[in-house]
Formats: structure tokens, C-alpha cells, sequence
């Protein structure tokens, strides 16, 4: 981390897609494309600043111990990190999507405990307790919606877009625990150390949602 | 435990080899003799003691850091000090309990439940002050030059301050009349600065257009000294707070005179701490650091629960971090004399006369095979005319 360049950590694919017309509005323009480049470190066509692409979940990570300044994650991915030793000042209104309780309408709720599929762990555990349930946690990397149909969990907790997927294998959606879109974040360090630099990016990236969202 | 994972350490929990705690113990006694110039007497606290005096007034964080276990004598709860201050201000208002300021250091290493910080460690070695006894800014200053001073001991060059106060936030939240849950919230939002988050809160609850305006723009009162003239003018309708605003100034402007090199900013949001603190905050920060390396501020008032309360502010950090960042590597005095295995009683002598000038002289032992070279010495003594003498290996 020099001084005076700024890192931003973007995740592959949709969020990286829907982050590009923002960078480019305040002038900031990869040089590679992340789809066909094996680098890593992407520059842009400022010397200043360079992005790291990187799994989602591993960015609230990166920006958390200042590998790099700034990061774009999304507010399921910040819930489930904590968000500890980040800001998040700025809401991109990207990759929208809601964060729900999903299962098969008529599901019979069991004697005990529900047990509920999900790659958010710790949200999951937070949604739930804050009702006064307490749940078992099923940790699952993918395919969430295979879970309550093999019987391996009675809901699933899972990002819900156009809910086709859901459709498609009989299940619906049962409770909305919260909307979800792409956040600015910043390292705390970074923040006051490279004040001028951070506050003038997100400055120029808040007009430019204001103008292309 | 299989005989391949014997020797781990559980996780967080180091130890320093040789070089490196040689490095440490030249850096403790240079901080040792720091504080012992600017009148803060040494005081050594105890590993181990009562729960409930290791976390008065510390918040739930402190909690869960603290290692529990019951003590067999007296059935009570005890905890491994997870951090030394709540220690340091029970001496204060229940030992010491002097009328005139009292200015105490101490270092030692603290056990957290949890790794913090950069390297993960769970065994930092905390070093720090605390003055206690006086309410004003000079105290404040005081201690925040010094934990400058003792990062520029350590070789630490290039150094960000940052510089807040608890009294804004707290101010506004009871003018605003915000529940302790509300507060809670809010605070919670300030910490990520989310903006959004922020917006979409206030508008939720009744406040005037001015409070709801400044609770807002908190979130973005951060910058150089030139904020708090900003500050200054959206706050001008809360009266308490102007006094805040100038004891900010007089610490920025004074600190910024005697350390030119430091860059500092100033941040109105940050609250690291609020549930103890009652004043001036400061945390300082190095480039290539994505967290803060040393943290202090005013926390009046600690020493209540004792028996006694004392105006207090202090300032701590952790040495072993500090190693890790100093740019002046610790001069480790590697060199040393090496001695052949003979009974000469002359022999004895010179090596005890050589011991009382400071050098180190390693003895051969018999049937060694290791030379001079070999025991890492630069030196060594050696018989010539019947003297003992010293020769370069």
C-alpha cells in the first residue's frame, strides 16, 4: 500500500460489470479486462490507482487489514464479515437483490429446531436470535435450493434476484430480511491517511450514482 | 495431539527468539528510561486477578477478551488482565490515593480471547501511561506527546494522528433525545460512517431540521484541522459544544508546533472506546498499517468504582507491533568473546574483569568441539607469553 496510490478490491462478475460505468464516469479506466487477463492487479489508466479482482466474501477481508484502500461488497457480504474495521459511506444501488427466508410454502414447521441451509452463517444466526429462535445452521458453499428438497434443511436463507430458481424447484419465498445492494467501502487506516484522495473518490463516485442510477 | 502437532503454539501466542527479544528488552529499557524522564514512576500489576476489579468500567468488549477461570481458593471468578488499564487506575484510587497528580507507567504482556489486530496476536506486550488528577487540555497533551515520543523511540517515522472527542456525539444524542437503543443504532452506523444507513434512520425519528442536519453530517466531519471550523459553524446552535471545539483546536495546534513531522486529522465520528471514554481521543496510525498501532485518550472519572474519582487520560500500545514496524533496526550487540576451556586461574580473571565491562564472554566447555567462529564470538582470548589476550576470530 504506497502512500499515494489508491487499491480498489472488486469482486468477478456482476458487481465488478456494474462497478465499471461508475469508475469510468470519474475517469478511471481498466487497462486489462479481469475475463481474459491472468493478472491479479489490474491497472487502470491512472498511475494511481490499481484494482484487485478477488472473490466477493474476501473483500470486506482485504479492505478490513488495508491490503487494499477501498472495496466494493455487498451489503449480504458486509452482514455476514461484521463489518468490523471498515466504513461504508457510500451505497452504489448496484447488484440489487433481497436477502430471504426460502422454502416450500406449505413446509411443516418441526417439533424442534428449524434447521436452515445457508452460506450466511452469521447473519442467519443474528436474523434468527433477534426473533427469538434459536436454529440449526447448515453451512452450505452453493445450490442452497437443493437443501429443503433432499431434506438436508427445512429453509434456506439465500440472495433471491428475479426468483426463478427458487420457482423452478418448487420453493417460494417466505420472509424478506433485507435488501441488499453494493457498498463503498474503506479501509479505517486508509481513511485518514490518505484523506484527501478516499473522501475525493467517493465525493466524484456519489455524484456519479446520482447521474447514471 | 499427534507427535507432529506437539510443538504449536495455540493460535495467536508467540514467543521471541534470541534476536528478537534482545530487540524487545533493548526497546522496554529505552521506554522505561522515557518515562521514568517525564516523571511516570513504573508500577508492576499482576497477572491474575478478581473479574470483577479487571473489568470495571470497560464495556462488554473487555469481557469477552478476558480469559475466566475460578479460583479454588475463594470460589470467585478471576480473569488474566486482558488489558492493563482498569489495573493501573485501581492503583491509583485505592493505593495510592494522592491528592497530587499522579503519573503511572507500566508494561507487561496481556492475554486477549481473541487475536487483535494486524498480526493476530493474542499476546501483545502492552506498554503505557496514564496521568491521572488533572481535567484539563495540558494533561491531554501531555500524554498524547507522549506516546509520540514513545513512537519515535521505537523509530517509527512517518505517523498519522488522529484526534477526536466522545463529547460531540454524546452531546447530540441527548439533544436529540435519542433512546439507549437508539443511540446504540446510530452509534453502531457512525462507527462505518454508512451514510446511507445514517440518512435513512434519522429520517425515520422526530428531530428538528438542525439536529437531524448535524447528526448527518457527523458522519463526515473528519479531515485536517480545517474541519473544525466547518464543525464550528453547523454546530454553532449547541452551546456545550464550543468548548469541545476549542480544546480540539489547542491539542491540534500545539501538537502540530512541537511535531511538525506528525500529520494529524481530525475525526468528530470516532468513538473507539465511547463506553469509557470522556474526552479527547487519539489513535495513531503507520503507512502500511491497515489498523491503528497505539490509541489513548481522556477516561474520567475510572476510578469511581475504587472509591475514588480522578480526572484520568492515558495513552497505550503494544511493543511487539512497534518492533515490527521500526525502521532503525535494534542494535543487538551480537558480538562476543569467546574463551578457551583452562583451568588457568589467571584465565578467571580476565574473563571476570571483561564481564564487569559489559562484554559478553562465552566459556568453552570441556571437550567442546565448536570454535570461536562456530559460537558466533568475534573475539577471543588467547595465551601469549603467558597473558591473556584478546585476538579477532
Amino acid at each position: 500500500m504506497m502512500a499515494d496510490t489508491l487499491t480498489i478490491a472488486l469482486s468477478k462478475g456482476r458487481i465488478y460489470k456494474e462497478t465499471l460505468p461508475f469508475l469510468a464516469e470519474v475517469g478511471i479506466v481498466p487497462v486489462d479486462d479481469p475475463e481474459t487477463s491472468r493478472k491479479l492487479i489490474l491497472d487502470t489508466n491512472r498511475d494511481d490507482v490499481k484494482l484487485v479482482v478477488i472473490r466477493a466474501a474476501d473483500v470486506p477481508t482485504y479492505v478490513q487489514y488495508g491490503a487494499a484502500d477501498l472495496g466494493v461488497a455487498g451489503k449480504d457480504v458486509l452482514m455476514e464479515h461484521g463489518g468490523e474495521g471498515v466504513y461504508e459511506p457510500l451505497d452504489l444501488r448496484i447488484a440489487r437483490c433481497k436477502l430471504m427466508v426460502a422454502g416450500f410454502e406449505d413446509h411443516v414447521v418441526p417439533q424442534g429446531r428449524l434447521r436452515v441451509a445457508t452460506k450466511f452463517v452469521n447473519l442467519t444466526r443474528g436474523f434468527y436470535a433477534k426473533k427469538g429462535e434459536q436454529v440449526e445452521i447448515i453451512k452450505l458453499y452453493g445450490s442452497m435450493e437443493l437443501a429443503p428438497i433432499v431434506g438436508l434443511a427445512d429453509v434456506i436463507v439465500d440472495l433471491v434476484d428475479t426468483g426463478n430458481t427458487l420457482k423452478a424447484n418448487g420453493l417460494k419465498p417466505l420472509e424478506h430480511i433485507a435488501d441488499i445492494s453494493s457498498r463503498m467501502i474503506v479501509n479505517k487506516a486508509s481513511m485518514k491517511m490518505k484523506h484527501g484522495a478516499v473522501n475525493q473518490l467517493i465525493e466524484e463516485l456519489r455524484g456519479a450514482v446520482e447521474r447514471l442510477s | 495431539m499427534s507427535s507432529d502437532d506437539r510443538w504449536l503454539l495455540p493460535e495467536g501466542i508467540n514467543e521471541s527468539l534470541p534476536e528478537q527479544a534482545e530487540a524487545l528488552e533493548i526497546l522496554r529499557r529505552r521506554m522505561l528510561d522515557l518515562y521514568h524522564s517525564w516523571g511516570y514512576e513504573l508500577v508492576i500489576l499482576p497477572f491474575i486477578e478478581y473479574l470483577e476489579s479487571l473489568l470495571t468500567g470497560t464495556g462488554h468488549d473487555l469481557d469477552l477478551q478476558t480469559f475466566k477461570l475460578t479460583d479454588q481458593l475463594s470460589g470467585r471468578m478471576m480473569g488474566v488482565r486482558a488489558d492493563m488499564t482498569p489495573q493501573v487506575a485501581r492503583i491509583d484510587a485505592h493505593r495510592l490515593k494522592r491528592e497530587v497528580p499522579t503519573r503511572l507507567c507500566y508494561l507487561g504482556t496481556v492475554l486477549n480471547t481473541r487475536p487483535d489486530g494486524f498480526a493476530g496476536s493474542r499476546s501483545p506486550m502492552q506498554v503505557g501511561a496514564e496521568l491521572y488528577g488533572h481535567a484539563g487540555i495540558d494533561s491531554d497533551l501531555e500524554v498524547l506527546s507522549l506516546m509520540l515520543e514513545t513512537l519515535n523511540i521505537a523509530g517509527i517515522e512517518t505517523l498519522y494522528i488522529d484526534l477526536g472527542h466522545v463529547g460531540v456525539f454524546r452531546h447530540l444524542a441527548a439533544e436529540a433525545g435519542l433512546s439507549a437503543e437508539q443511540e446504540a443504532s446510530f452509534f453502531d452506523m457512525l462507527q462505518r460512517k454508512a451514510r446511507p444507513e445514517i440518512e435513512e434512520f434519522l429520517s425515520c425519528l422526530d428531530l428538528s431540521e438542525t439536529q437531524r442536519c448535524c447528526l448527518s453530517e457527523l458522519a463526515v466531519m473528519n479531515g485536517g484541522v480545517e474541519i473544525l471550523e466547518k464543525a464550528r459553524k453547523m454546530l454553532s446552535s449547541f452551546e456545550g459544544l464550543s468548548s469541545i471545539l476549542d480544546d480540539l483546536e489547542s491539542v491540534a495546534r500545539q501538537i502540530t508546533e512541537h511535531y511538525p513531522q506528525v500529520e494529524l486529522n481530525i475525526d468528530l465520528a470516532e468513538l473507539r472506546g465511547y463506553h469509557y471514554h470522556t474526552g479527547i481521543i487519539f489513535t495513531a496510525y503507520v503507512p502500511g498499517q491497515g489498523k491503528e498501532i497505539a490509541r489513548g485518550g481522556r477516561y474520567d472519572d475510572i476510578g469511581k468504582v475504587f472509591g475514588r474519582a480522578r480526572p484520568a487520560t492515558g495513552f497505550s500500545t503494544d511493543l511487539k507491533t512497534l518492533l515490527s514496524l521500526t525502521l532503525k533496526p535494534v542494535d543487538t550487540k551480537r558480538g562476543a568473546v569467546f574463551a578457551p576451556a583452562d583451568t588457568d586461574p589467571s584465565l578467571r580473571a580476565v574473563v571476570s574483569s571483561l564481564r564487569q565491562e559489559s562484554q559478553r564472554v562465552i566459556m568453552a566447555l570441556e571437550g567442546q568441539e565448536a570454535d570461536a567462529k562456530a559460537m558466533g564470538c568475534h573475539q577471543q582470548l588467547v595465551k601469549r607469553n603467558g597473558e591473556w589476550v584478546l585476538e579477532s576470530v
